[in-house]
């Protein structure tokens, strides 16, 4: 049991230091990126190629593998279908992201640095994941 | 060090971080055998998804991320960034959640996770949340509106 979880946690604490380290809990760094035809900030472009060398070798290594080093099997994203949902979905998103310059991860790790602010934010965030669900389940 | 014609810009910090987050990213995928999504993470915490993640371990990663806030703040000194208004954080967490879960993902999932698989629908969300957010950002400017204090 401790274990299984004990590494999911220490990936938490790695991903919260990874995003406050490369400056995502800062709203000014995030639009600044975002800011590409202004005074534009590349500091999240090295946050994100950092993460995507690392996690291309991973993608290389999991194939490698019979299963998990902690877990049972794999589970894993299979679909390929790209649908007006996603699409619309990842555009509304981006304005959320744009508007206040905090996307979820930072969002919830903000909550130790700017606790009122973040709080605000996650329950605005968990509404509106809320509001989906409502929806989907209707159909 | 900083970049030349970018005074602001940290590099270093930046690559650091994201070399954080990815083998964070990795252990969550060859360790645990999931995607570090931080939005699906967040449903299935509080019930809202129906992913076979069991709801502790959604629990300690999202425990996980201010606990690393947290050290790197008692390390690197607290900072004090500025954050927007109740109302336009109220305005952006709707839209940030609900397109989330529209569109499968988020910054994390989509865009370090499967960017990096060259998943065709996480190369088509990044692309589309990235030109979203640009655009968002330059209109917002070009009308002189400030969000953040």
């Amino acid at each position: 049991m401790i274990s299984r979880q004990l590494p999911i946690l220490v990936s938490g604490v790695l991903f919260g230091a990874g995003l406050t380290l490369g400056g995502m809990t800062d709203p000014a760094r995030v639009r600044g990126f975002l800011d590409l035809f202004g005074d534009w900030d590349p500091t999240l472009a090295f946050v994100m190629g950092g993460a995507v060398i690392v996690m291309a070798i991973a993608w290389w290594l999991q194939p490698k593998l019979a299963r998990p080093l902690f877990a049972d099997a794999f589970a894993l994203p299979s679909r390929r279908d790209l649908t007006p949902k996603l699409i619309g979905g990842s555009a509304l998103f981006g304005i959320g992201w744009g508007v206040a310059g905090l996307c979820p991860g930072p969002g919830v790790a903000a909550l130790v640095i700017e606790p009122v602010s973040a709080a605000i934010f996650v329950t605005a965030m968990l509404a509106g994941m809320f509001l989906v669900r409502l929806t989907e389940s209707d159909t | 060090m900083s970049l030349p014609g970018f005074p602001d810009a940290t590099p270093l910090a930046g690559l650091g971080g994201g070399v954080l987050i990815g083998v964070a990213a990795a252990l969550m995928l060859l360790g645990a055998g999931r995607i570090a999504g931080v939005s699906g993470i967040a449903a299935r915490a509080t019930g809202m998804s129906d992913s076979s993640l069991p709801r502790i371990s959604a629990w300690l990663f999202l425990l996980g991320l201010p606990a690393g806030a947290l050290i790197v703040t008692a390390v690197m000194g607290q900072f004090e960034p500025s954050f927007a208004s109740p109302v336009v954080l109220v305005i952006a967490g709707l839209l940030v959640g609900a397109g989330t879960r529209l569109g499968s993902g988020c910054t994390s999932g989509h865009g370090v996770c499967g960017m990096s698989r060259l998943s065709p629908r996480s190369l088509v969300a990044t692309a589309t949340f990235m030109a979203s957010g640009i655009a968002t950002v330059a209109i917002m400017n070009a009308f002189g509106w400030e969000v953040l204090s």
